[in-house]
């Protein structure tokens, strides 16, 4: 599962072809590669601000599509911020990618649940889109997905296109909405003891804050789902992104080298340590 | 087996429950339907009856003078609605719209609560399953409340 590239360590300059306003203060931003682009669903990059600094971003795009790197960002600092604010033409620096990916050639054969919560959904989407790709070499797919209120929804053309197929199970959930909203108001967790589901023979793809994980490992596990059968995507601070500056460490492992995404059974233990 | 009974013993919330407790509470229930957008009850009134969602969405919501309705959760078939019917003072505190065409199961909650009190081995298995049903909810409240899309971001 874990695909380290070494010596990626220069950014290479690349000139964003196209900028979508998803919400409020998030972004997605499409990169011109000089080269094809391969990735796997669930890495990530670390785009470069000149003049401000770096940090990681999970690759959102269609692993198939190799003439685009595609990004979505949430303004959360200086660097993300200035990521949000950039306008066609603006060139970054890009390296990458780096990370572990989520295991949807493994999971062929299976029921997969895919649980994304808010900015989680853009790590995951590349899943998605390979589990389609391949859609009737999968059993049952179903997408849960929740958010603060209906503004925040991400790709929500996408989604809707999703839902109009009839081979996926979507369902949207808001933690509170106005009186026209007319999907799910509640939690993603309280989602799961509805959804169809053969512990036996389903894999569960996680991605959204580490609390909101939580939550919805315990409604999983209490499906019958087993720990070697859900993946998360966890979410450190990381500086170097290849295993050698410490500042992502996650117990004995380290999220950029290691992760970021990581099988349940081989983190569980690291979840319920508050120091870590 | 009536079909009050039947439908009774058929909802997921009283899954497992004996036959004799089924013909209780189905002797206090009545079959309702609501339009869309028609309301189930209003914010502080009599908690008279208790409510299984059968089919629809019902929005339970919260109004603040001068401010947008906001919707706190939606039920949907096979939830319960709700618990105040169950303790003094019996008073709803939130609004319950009909998202939806919903048909619901409605017990009279004075009926259950009397039978509750005669006998009380069904008051005790009422009491399992709304203690089971309002915890999670209010694990579920206190996940909404930490707003964890808006303070824990990628």
């Amino acid at each position: 599962m874990t695909v380290v590239p070494v010596g990626w360590s220069v950014p290479q300059p690349l000139r964003v072809a196209r900028v979508r306003r998803e919400s409020a203060d998030v972004a997605t931003l499409d990169l011109a590669p000089a080269s094809p682009f391969v990735f796997a669903a669930g890495q990530f990059n670390m785009l470069y601000v000149f003049g401000l600094g770096e940090v990681a971003i999970s690759i959102s795009g269609d692993p198939a599509t190799a003439d685009r790197i595609v990004h979505t960002v949430r303004a959360v600092g200086a660097v993300s911020g200035a990521l949000t604010r950039l306008q066609r033409d603006a060139v970054v620096g890009m390296r990458g990618p780096y990370g572990s990916c989520w295991p949807v050639a493994e999971a062929e054969g299976s029921d997969v649940v895919i649980i994304a919560g808010g900015l989680g959904l853009a790590p995951l989407r590349p899943a998605v889109y390979r589990v389609l790709a391949r859609r009737r070499h999968y059993g049952r797919v179903v997408l849960l997905y929740g958010v603060r209120g209906p503004a925040d929804i991400l790709y929500r053309s996408e989604l809707e296109a999703w839902r109009r197929r009839l081979d996926v199970d979507i369902e949207v959930t808001c933690d509170h909405a106005g009186a026209d909203w007319r999907g799910n108001v509640g939690v993603v967790p309280a989602l799961i003891p509805r959804i169809p589901l053969d512990p036996q023979h389903a894999v569960a793809f996680v991605c959204g804050p580490e609390i909101m994980m939580r939550f919805t490992v315990a409604a999983l596990r209490d499906r019958g789902l087993s720990a070697d059968r859900i993946c998360l995507s966890m979410e450190r601070n990381m500086k170097c992104a290849v295993g050698l500056c410490g500042r992502c460490q996650f117990g004995p492992a380290f999220v950029c080298r290691d992760g970021p995404v990581f099988r349940l059974d081989r983190i569980a233990p690291l979840l319920a340590i508050r120091e870590i | 087996m009536e079909g009050l009974e039947r439908i009774v013993l058929e909802h997921p919330f009283f899954a497992g429950l004996g036959p004799g407790f089924g013909a209780a509470i189905s002797g206090c229930a009545r079959n309702l339907r609501f339009a869309s957008d028609q309301y189930l009850f209003r914010e502080d009134e009599p908690a008279n009856e208790f409510y299984l969602v059968r089919h629809g969405t019902v929005a339970l919501e919260l109004h603040s003078p001068g401010q947008p309705v906001i919707v706190i959760a939606t039920l949907r078939e096979g939830d319960i609605l709700d618990s105040a019917w169950l303790v003094p003072p019996y008073r709803w505190s939130f609004d319950a719209r009909a998202a939806e065409l919903v048909r619901v199961l409605g017990v009279n909650a004075r009926c259950l609560r009397d039978k509750c009190e005669a006998d009380h081995d069904l008051g005790y298995e009422l009491m399992k399953r709304f203690v089971g049903a309002m915890g999670e909810r209010l694990r579920a409240t206190r996940l909404q409340v930490l707003d964890v899309y808006g303070t824990r971001r990628r």
